[in-house]
């Protein structure tokens, strides 16, 4: 039951929340070019060794198979991710879902952060690595993002 | 997670976030959030079961159908970690009386977690250090726990990153040592309760909190449900 505590020592967490949320109109998902992006820290270099506080991102290619989870908290399961990436990166099941075409295509960028960040108002991902990061998913035409925490 | 999601969609994409912790997801308003009760690490719920990753991403692309946000869908089924029931695991005998009981402990280990990384390919330990010096390192830690000052017995970085490389090379010796994949946190629970490394770490931590180190190098020592201070300090 540790997450149960977890996720209560942690509900009352600043956050940055925008004035207005932003809102984007889809297009049929069958037609959508899909991209994972991940606060997982994840790594293809390697290195295992992502700092608290770096609020960089790493671009993540369609067909590595060489990832590293190297985010900094030790407060969540990594036997998971172990097994099986999909259950954090979800990449085999939306290569799938292209294939059956219920999604359009999966792009060749990926992209992970690293969440659990000590400064809550993500400044640096606001200003400037979240806006670096889009540009990458928007070079590859990316339509639909999909997000998974850790 | 939330913040990221709208920082995206104000550059123009359609986003959609799967949620870990609900108050933070309430707190940050992402445009669309499949909120997910799933072990903390697992936000696809279940490894190696296609078909209930299938069901999670067919409910967050059913989002796409709300007509405006932000939104919260939870979803309906709860997955609860195994922290309070330890992974059950017999450690092989390193038959090493001239080290340490953690070290020799450690030495058992090895054969396990090269068998774990041959089948599946991936490993978090190397922070700081290699799978193959986390023996020396339990002896550095068991003079922390004798009660020698942590920063005098020579530890080589960030004693945080190197406790998480070692608790990380245990949970993955773990997978291959036990019948069935480790539920979430049996793992861990097994190697703090159950293990001489996890004890060892567990004084160490207590410790250098009680000698006054900073914050963080004590507090992440662990995770924090495993903090366990003697009951009578």
């Amino acid at each position: 039951m540790s997450d149960k505590k977890v996720r209560s020592m942690l509900s009352k967490l600043e956050g940055h929340k925008f004035d207005a949320v932003p809102w984007n109109e889809p297009k049929p998902l069958k037609d959508s070019r899909v991209a994972i992006v991940t606060t997982a820290g994840l790594t293809v270099d390697g290195n295992a060794d992502w700092n608290a506080g770096d609020q960089g991102f790493k671009i993540i290619p369609k067909h590595a198979d060489d990832l590293t989870l190297a985010h900094y908290s030790p407060n969540f399961d990594r036997t998971g991710w172990v097994i099986d990436k999909n259950v954090v990166f979800p990449i085999d099941r939306l290569n799938e879902m292209a294939e059956e075409g219920i999604i359009g295509s999966v792009a060749d960028t990926h992209v992970s952060f690293m969440g659990a960040q000590p400064d809550h108002t993500l400044e640096t991902i606001r200003l400037d690595s979240g806006p670096a990061a889009a540009k990458a998913l928007r070079e590859d035409n990316v339509d639909v993002v999909l997000l998974t925490p850790i | 997670m939330g913040t990221l999601a709208s920082v995206l969609e104000q550059e123009g994409f359609v986003t959609i976030a799967l949620s870990s912790i609900r108050e933070q997801t309430v707190t940050t308003a992402p445009p669309r959030a499949l909120h997910c009760e799933f072990p903390l690490g697992r936000p696809l719920g279940k490894p190696n079961d296609a078909d209930f990753q299938r069901e999670v991403l067919n409910a967050a692309f059913d989002l796409l159908h709300q007509p405006s946000g932000p939104v919260i869908i939870d979803y309906p089924i709860e997955i609860i970690d195994d922290a309070d029931a330890p992974l059950s695991c017999t450690i092989p005998p390193a038959d090493r009386g001239d080290r340490n009981p953690a070290a020799a402990e450690a030495l058992g280990l090895l054969p396990a977690w090269r068998r774990t990384n041959e089948k599946y390919g991936r490993s978090t330990v190397g922070k700081v250090i290699t799978v193959e010096q986390v023996p020396d390192m339990l002896d550095l830690f068991t003079r922390v726990a004798d009660g020698e000052a942590w920063e005098e017995v020579g530890i080589p970085g960030d004693p945080t990153k190197i406790a998480a490389d070692i608790k990380n090379f245990y949970e993955e010796a773990s997978i291959s040592l036990s019948d069935d994949p480790p539920s979430a946190r049996s793992a861990e629970s097994w190697f703090v309760e159950q293990t001489q490394a996890g004890s060892v770490i567990q004084q160490a931590r207590i410790n250098m909190k009680e000698a006054g180190a900073n914050f963080y190098f004590w507090y992440y020592l662990l995770p924090m449900t495993q903090h366990h201070e003697p009951i009578d300090k």
